[in-house]
C-alpha cells in the first residue's frame, strides 16, 4: 500500500494503482482519451501528463505510471498546464473543425477537454491531414478524418469483444484505424466502440443526424433483448426513443451492451398495433376497446390459459395471472419443459460476474455468443486473466475464445471424456453451463445435475451450476409461476376455451386451434396472425416493469414514452378487462400492483440477486442422441421488436447472411 | 504516402496469389525462423516470414516482390494469428511493398544529410532515367520511391537498390549505376569515391588526429 502526495495531499493507494488511479482518488480530474478502466493500457495520447518526484524532470503519462511509495505528484502545476495544450494542440492540428455536423457533438470527450485544457486558439496554419472513410459495418458509421488514435477501439475488439479485424495500419502521420481490408466488424458488441471512441470518429449509423444529446430524456431501464438483462438508458425526443445506451453494472454488462440492445430500437416505432382488433369472419378488423372487451367477455368461463413472451416484464404476467388464474400458465413458448420444481436448478448461480472466477468451464448445447454475448464476454475474461479452460458439448460454433470441442454428442454428459473429467478433478471453481438447446433434450438436465454432484460443482462458496436461458422474462416468470408440468404441448392439451398470449410470438399457435386467442401485445408479428382478438400493449420501452435476469436478478426499469395510439400499458389492460369480466382486481394503480405482487412474491420486492436456495431435484438422467442445432438461428432477428427493426434486419442479412450492400455516394 | 503506388485490386491478388504456398526451400527456411521463438510465441516471426514471403512473390514475378492480401493471410494462417495483426505489421514497414514493383527497387534517401549532400541530384538522375516516383518504368525494371533515413549519412547521398547501397554518389556515378542495372552489369556496391573503403574519414582524419597510428589518451588535455 504504497503512500503518495497528491497536490499536497497525502493518501495511500492499493497496490498496482496508477499515477492516474491515485489522483482520481484524491479527487483530482485528469484528462485523457486513450485510457479507459475496462481496457488495457495503451499510454498514446499523452493528455494524462502530470508532473512526478522523484523521477524525471518532464511530464509523465500518468495512466501508464505506477504509482510508488513517497512519490509526490502534481496535478495542477504550471509545467502540467502546459504540457496539457501542448498536447491538446496538436491532437487539434488535425482534427477537423466540423463540430456542427459531428453527432458525437455535446457528448465528445476533445470537445469537453479541450475548453477544460486546452490552448484557445492555434498556430497551426498548414493544412490538416484527411483520411478515408472506413466500412466497419451497419452499426458503425465513421468519419477517420476525427480520429485521434486512440487506439480504444482497437483494444475493445481484441479485448473484449474477442475479434481481432480492427487495427491500426500504416504509421506516423498515415496511420489508420480500420477494420481487416474494411469488410464489416462480425461482432455483437460492435456498437460499443462508438461510445469508447472519445472523439466522433465512430459514431453510430442508425442514429446518425436524428438529435443532440442536450435534447433527449435520459430514463434508466432494462433491456429485453437477452436474458442478461442489460442496464440501459432510454434516450428519448417526444414520443420516439432514438437510441439505447448501457449503463455501468460491474455485476451484469459493466459498462457494455450488445448490438441487439442498443439498436432494435428503431422496431418500437415499427409494425405497432395501435388500437384493438377483433377477428371478424377471418380478417382482423380494428375495432373500440370495449367492443373488443365484450368479445372476450363472450368466450370467458372464469379461467383462461396466458402463455408470456419473452420480453414481458413481471407487472404483466402477475397481472395476468391474478386475472386468469394459476393453473395454465407457461412462458416457455418453444416448447421447453424442463422441471421447475427448484428454481435453483434452472438458474445460473454462478452469477454473470462470478464466472469470471471459473477456472474450468463445460458449455452444454449452448452457443453463448449469441444466446448471451455480454455472458461470452466474461467467459472470455476467464480465459484470458485467469488461464480457465473451457469445454463444449454441441456443434462447432466460433465463440471468439479457444473451446476443446467434445463432439455434438449427449453422452459425454453421463461418461465425461478423459480431458475433462482429469481437469474438473483439479479444478478449484469448476462450473458448468447448460443453454436452452441442451434443454430440449430428455435427460439432460438430470444429466446435468448429476455431473454436478459428481465432479462437485456445488460446493463451499461456490456454485458451478449455471442454466442459460435467453428470454428477459424467463426468471421472472418462473418465479410467477409460468411453467406448465409437461410445457406448453400439455397445457394445450387442456384445449382451454380461453388463452391470452402475453405478446408471445414464438409459440405455435396450431396448438391452440380450438382455443379463443387473445393477444395482448405491442408488435404486429407471428401472435397478432394469430389471435382472434388483438389488445395492443405496451413495449418494455413504455412502461415500468420488473426483470429478473439469467442469474436470479430483481431489476426494474423505468417507462421512457407513452405507448403509441390507443395502446396502454398491459397492467391497466388486465385491469379494465377485469372490470368487464366481473372479477375486479384489486389494484388501480402500477404501486398497488407491485404490492400485491410482492406479497404474492416477496422475492421480487428486492432488487439484487434473489436467493433461491440450492437444492437438487431428483431427476431421470439418462441421455442419449445429439445436439443437433442451436435454437439461434438469427442473432439479429429473435424478437418481434428486433423482426420490425430496420437496423436489425439489415444486419441479419448483411452479417447473417452475407448480403452485399453498396455504399450510396456522398 | 500521398506518392505511393496504388494497391492493386483485391480480387486481381486473390486470383493471382490465392494458391500462394511457401516453396519447399522456404519453408524450411521459415520454420528456422518460427523455431527460434518460444512455443506460443511463434507470432514474433511474422516479420522474417513476409520478408520471406516477399522474396518469394519477387522470384515467382522476377521482381523484388510484394506483399498482395492472400499472402499476407496465407503468412498469418501460418503463424496462427489473426490476418490483421499481420497487416498492420506488413503496412507499418516500409521495407514491405504493398503494391508492385519492378527489377530494382531504388529507394533514394532524401533526409537532411543526404538532401545537404545533394540528394536532389540524384533524383535528378533518376528523373533523367525516367523513372517516376512512386512509379515502376514502363519497362519493369525500375521503381522509385523516396525513403527517410537509412542510416548511411557518413556517406551521404546514397541509394538502396534491393539489397545493396550505394553511396557517395553524384549525379554521374548514381547514372552509372542505373545504366549498369538496366545492362545486367553489378555496379559496385558501397562507396562510389574511389579509394575509399567504407565511411572512414575521406582524404585522412581531420579530428583525433593524434588516435591515427596509435592509441593517444587525451584525458590529460581537456
Amino acid at each position: 500500500m504504497p503512500k503518495v502526495t497528491v497536490d499536497g495531499l497525502e493518501l495511500e493507494v492499493p497496490a498496482g494503482a496508477t499515477v492516474l488511479q491515485a489522483c482520481e482518488m484524491a479527487g483530482k480530474e485528469i484528462p485523457r482519451f486513450c485510457y479507459h478502466e475496462r481496457l488495457s493500457i495503451a499510454g498514446n495520447c499523452r493528455m494524462c501528463l502530470v508532473e512526478v518526484a522523484p523521477g524525471p524532470p518532464k511530464p509523465q503519462a500518468s495512466c501508464a505510471l505506477p504509482a510508488t511509495e513517497g512519490q509526490i505528484i502534481k496535478t495542477d502545476s504550471p509545467m502540467v498546464k502546459k504540457a496539457r495544450e501542448g498536447v491538446m494542440e496538436f491532437l487539434l492540428i488535425n482534427h477537423p473543425l466540423d463540430c456542427p455536423i459531428c453527432d458525437q457533438g455535446g457528448e465528445c470527450d476533445l470537445q469537453d477537454q479541450s475548453v477544460a485544457y486546452g490552448r484557445g486558439a492555434s498556430r497551426f496554419e498548414e493544412n490538416k491531414r484527411a483520411v478515408t472513410e472506413k466500412y466497419m459495418g451497419p452499426i458503425v458509421k465513421t468519419a477517420m478524418t476525427r480520429c485521434i488514435q486512440c487506439t480504444r477501439c482497437v483494444r475493445f475488439t481484441e479485448e473484449v469483444a474477442g475479434i481481432e479485424e480492427v487495427g491500426a495500419i500504416g504509421r506516423g502521420e498515415n496511420m489508420q484505424i480500420t477494420t481487416y481490408l474494411e469488410h464489416a466488424m462480425q461482432s455483437e458488441l460492435s456498437g460499443n466502440v462508438v461510445d469508447l471512441c472519445p472523439v466522433g470518429a465512430l459514431t453510430s449509423k442508425p442514429y446518425a443526424f436524428e438529435a443532440r444529446p442536450w435534447e433527449l430524456k435520459k430514463t434508466p431501464s432494462i433491456d429485453v433483448m437477452d436474458a442478461v438483462g442489460t442496464n440501459i438508458r432510454l434516450d428519448s425526443r417526444g414520443r420516439a426513443v432514438l437510441r439505447a445506451l448501457p449503463r455501468i453494472n460491474d455485476d451484469v454488462n459493466e459498462e457494455w451492451a450488445s448490438d441487439k440492445t442498443r439498436h432494435a430500437v428503431d422496431g418500437l416505432t415499427h409494425r405497432r398495433l395501435d388500437k384493438p382488433y377483433i377477428r371478424k369472419d377471418g380478417k382482423l378488423v380494428a375495432a373500440s376497446w370495449a367492443e373488443a372487451f365484450e368479445v372476450i367477455k363472450a368466450n370467458w368461463s372464469g379461467d383462461a390459459a396466458v402463455i408470456a413472451g419473452d420480453q414481458v416484464d413481471c407487472e404483466t404476467m402477475f397481472a395476468a395471472r391474478a386475472l386468469a388464474g394459476a393453473s395454465m400458465l407457461e412462458g416457455r413458448q418453444t416448447g421447453l419443459a424442463y422441471d421447475t420444481s427448484s428454481l435453483s436448478a434452472v438458474n445460473f448461480n454462478t452469477t454473470i460476474a462470478g464466472v469470471e472466477n471459473a477456472d474450468v468451464i463445460l458449455l452444454v448445447g449452448s452457443d453463448l455468443r449469441r444466446e448471451a454475448p455480454l455472458v461470452n464476454t466474461r467467459i472470455q475474461n476467464a480465459i484470458r486473466k485467469r488461464g480457465a479452460k473451457v469445454f463444449a458439448i454441441g456443434p462447432v460454433t466460433d465463440l471468439t475464445y479457444k473451446v476443446e470441442w467434445l463432439g455434438d454428442d449427449l453422452s459425454a454428459l453421463a461418461k465425461a471424456p478423459k480431458a475433462l473429467a482429469d481437469a474438473l478433478n483439479a479444478a478449484e471453481r469448476p462450473a458448468i453451463i447448460v443453454g436452452g438447446g441442451a434443454l430440449r433434450y430428455e435427460g439432460v438436465h438430470g444429466a446435468a445435475l448429476a455431473f454436478a454432484s459428481k465432479y462437485k460443482l456445488v460446493r463451499d462458496g461456490w456454485n458451478g451450476f449455471n442454466v442459460l436461458h435467453f428470454a428477459a422474462a424467463r426468471m421472472g416468470g418462473l418465479m410467477l409461476g409460468y411453467a406448465h408440468d409437461g410445457g406448453i404441448k400439455a397445457l394445450a392439451a387442456k384445449s382451454p376455451k380461453l388463452a391470452f398470449f402475453l405478446a408471445a410470438d414464438e409459440a405455435d399457435y396450431s396448438l391452440f386451434a380450438g382455443s379463443f386467442k387473445v393477444y395482448v401485445g405491442h408488435h404486429g408479428d407471428n401472435g397478432a396472425h394469430h389471435a382472434d382478438v388483438i389488445l395492443p400493449g405496451a413495449a418494455y420501452s413504455e412502461k415500468s416493469g420488473t426483470y429478473v435476469n439469467l442469474e436470479g436478478r430483481v431489476q426494474r426499469g423505468e417507462r421512457a414514452v407513452f405507448p403509441p395510439g390507443d395502446a396502454r400499458e398491459d397492467w391497466a389492460i388486465f385491469r379494465a378487462l377485469s372490470d368487464v369480466l366481473g372479477k375486479r382486481l384489486p389494484f388501480d394503480s402500477l404501486e398497488a400492483l407491485r404490492v400485491e405482487m410482492f406479497n404474492a412474491v416477496p422475492a421480487l420486492g428486492v432488487e439484487g440477486l434473489a436467493d433461491y436456495g440450492w437444492s437438487e431435484p431428483t431427476l431421470p438422467s439418462a441421455v442419449n442422441g445429439k445436439i443437433a442445432d442451436y435454437p439461434i438461428k438469427d442473432f439479429y432477428l429473435t424478437n418481434a421488436i428486433c423482426r420490425a427493426s430496420e437496423t436489425m434486419q439489415r444486419c441479419s442479412a448483411e452479417l447473417v447472411h452475407g448480403t452485399q450492400y453498396l455504399e450510396a455516394a456522398e | 504516402m500521398a506518392d505511393a503506388a496504388h494497391t492493386p485490386n483485391e480480387a486481381d491478388a486473390r486470383a493471382q496469389f490465392g494458391a500462394f504456398a511457401f516453396s519447399a526451400e522456404n519453408k524450411k527456411t521459415a520454420d528456422m525462423y518460427v523455431g527460434r521463438y518460444p512455443a506460443g510465441r511463434q507470432q514474433s516471426a511474422v516479420m522474417a516470414l513476409l520478408d520471406l514471403a516477399q522474396r518469394q512473390v519477387g522470384e515467382e514475378t522476377h521482381t523484388q516482390g510484394w506483399l498482395p492480401v492472400p499472402v499476407i493471410e496465407y503468412v498469418a494462417s501460418y503463424l496462427g494469428m489473426p490476418y490483421m495483426r499481420a497487416y498492420e505489421v506488413a503496412t507499418f514497414y516500409t521495407m514491405y511493398n504493398l503494391a508492385p514493383v519492378g527489377r530494382f527497387h531504388v529507394q533514394v534517401c532524401g533526409t537532411t544529410p543526404c538532401m545537404l549532400r545533394g540528394s536532389d541530384d540524384i533524383m535528378a538522375a533518376c528523373k533523367n532515367r525516367g523513372l517516376v516516383k512512386g512509379a515502376t518504368t514502363p519497362d519493369g525494371m525500375f521503381t522509385l520511391n523516396e525513403v527517410e533515413c537509412m542510416g548511411n549519412c557518413a556517406s551521404a547521398p546514397m541509394v538502396q537498390i534491393n539489397d545493396d547501397n550505394y553511396e557517395d554518389l553524384d549525379y554521374d556515378s548514381m547514372t552509372a549505376i542505373l545504366q549498369d542495372l538496366s545492362d545486367g552489369k553489378q555496379p559496385k556496391v558501397g562507396t562510389q569515391l574511389p579509394g575509399r573503403h567504407t565511411v572512414e574519414p575521406y582524404g585522412g582524419a581531420t579530428t583525433l588526429q593524434a588516435m591515427v597510428d596509435k592509441n593517444h589518451d587525451y584525458r590529460g588535455e581537456y
